[in-house]
């Protein structure tokens, strides 16, 4: 199974079961020349463990970021990174894609 | 996402039933679907990024959704344990595909030769008549034996599989055909076998083999999924 492939909801789910407090990123739109299409997931533990991926590595940061404030929050959000974005700025989104991301807590 | 909604979902995809979750965005609110109290346009969004495989935000019913299709994996059925299938298996299994493998030699179908995937040893129509092809069902031919290719082709063109694939050169191939249509197959019905299998990449080895059948494999896929 590659990384591609992989059941993120899955691995997330498996977390859960175990314990552990689990973030759920998921691209729900792009524009442009986003990596990953709408429907890639990032899982992102409170203890630091991570899953899967929301784009070619220019945002996973930042995505991050927010699922450990989701976790504590326990309040979703909706991210909207590119070029008119000063936050994608922050963290250099080179691939020049837009991009939205759903991040929310597995309650 | 509530425990409620993660355990349904995770439920249903056990079960290998098609499902998609929908989001209300921004807000967060989740439903499953199809679901009989959902709005219909819901319902024909949702069976519509089903069939397109593919996820993505509709505005509909005056609010943003965002629908993830969760389909089951798509199957792949190889009639031979042999040398190509060791190439070919381990590589769809890493495409993501749920991968049996059937041969009634014993010899060759052992699971040491082919680790982490099914293994029937049934006769190919006695396996396939259990397996039941569906459309996200791909069944390649691989043992190069009559006895063993054709009746498991037979079985493929009498269900809705949506690749069917059996390497061997033209000749061999038009004997295959010659055969099939004296189990009564058309010219027409016949056409949906990729013979020879693969795209055109020259390939030599059976890993090359294998990409170029997976190539092929994919390209079908996708092109039938945005038609």
């Amino acid at each position: 199974m590659s990384a591609e492939t992989q059941d993120i909801l899955g691995v997330a789910a498996a977390w859960k079961r175990a314990g552990e407090q689990v973030a759920l990123a998921t691209v729900t739109e792009t524009w442009g020349s986003s990596p990953r299409p709408a429907g890639s997931q990032l899982a992102v533990t409170a203890s630091g463990k991570m899953a899967g991926s929301v784009s070619g590595g220019c945002i996973e940061g930042a995505v991050a970021d927010v699922a450990l404030e989701t976790l504590r929050t326990g309040i979703p959000q909706l991210l909207d990174f590119g070029i008119t974005d000063e936050r994608a700025w922050e963290v250099g989104l080179a691939c020049g894609g837009k991009l939205k991301v759903f991040v929310e807590k597995l309650a | 996402m509530t425990p409620e909604t993660l355990a349904a979902l995770t439920a249903l995809r056990d079960a290998k039933t098609p499902v998609v979750l929908a989001t209300a965005l921004p807000g967060g609110a989740q439903r499953l679907l199809p679901d009989m109290d959902a709005p219909e346009p819901l319902n024909l969004a949702a069976k519509r990024a089903l069939d397109r495989d593919e996820s993505g935000t509709v505005p509909l019913v005056g609010q943003d959704w965002f629908l993830q299709a969760y389909n089951p994996k798509y199957r792949v059925i190889v009639v031979g344990a042999v040398h190509i299938a060791q190439a070919l298996v381990p590589m769809a299994a890493f495409l993501g595909l749920d991968v049996t493998v059937v041969d009634p030699r014993r010899s060759f179908a052992t699971d040491e030769r082919f680790p982490n995937v099914t293994v029937l040893t049934d006769w190919p129509d006695e396996a396939l008549d259990a397996l039941k092809p569906d459309s996200r069902t791909a069944v390649i031919t691989l043992t190069h034996d009559p006895k063993l290719d054709d009746p498991a082709l037979d079985r493929a063109l009498n269900s809705p599989a949506f690749y069917i694939g059996a390497p061997g050169s033209r000749r061999t191939h038009a004997r295959r055909l010659d055969r099939l249509r004296e189990l009564g197959h058309s010219d027409e019905a016949m056409a949906r076998i990729k013979g020879p299998v693969g795209l055109n990449i020259a390939a030599v080895t059976a890993p090359e083999i294998a990409v170029s059948i997976l190539a092929e494999f994919i390209a079908t896929r996708r092109n039938a999924a945005r038609a």
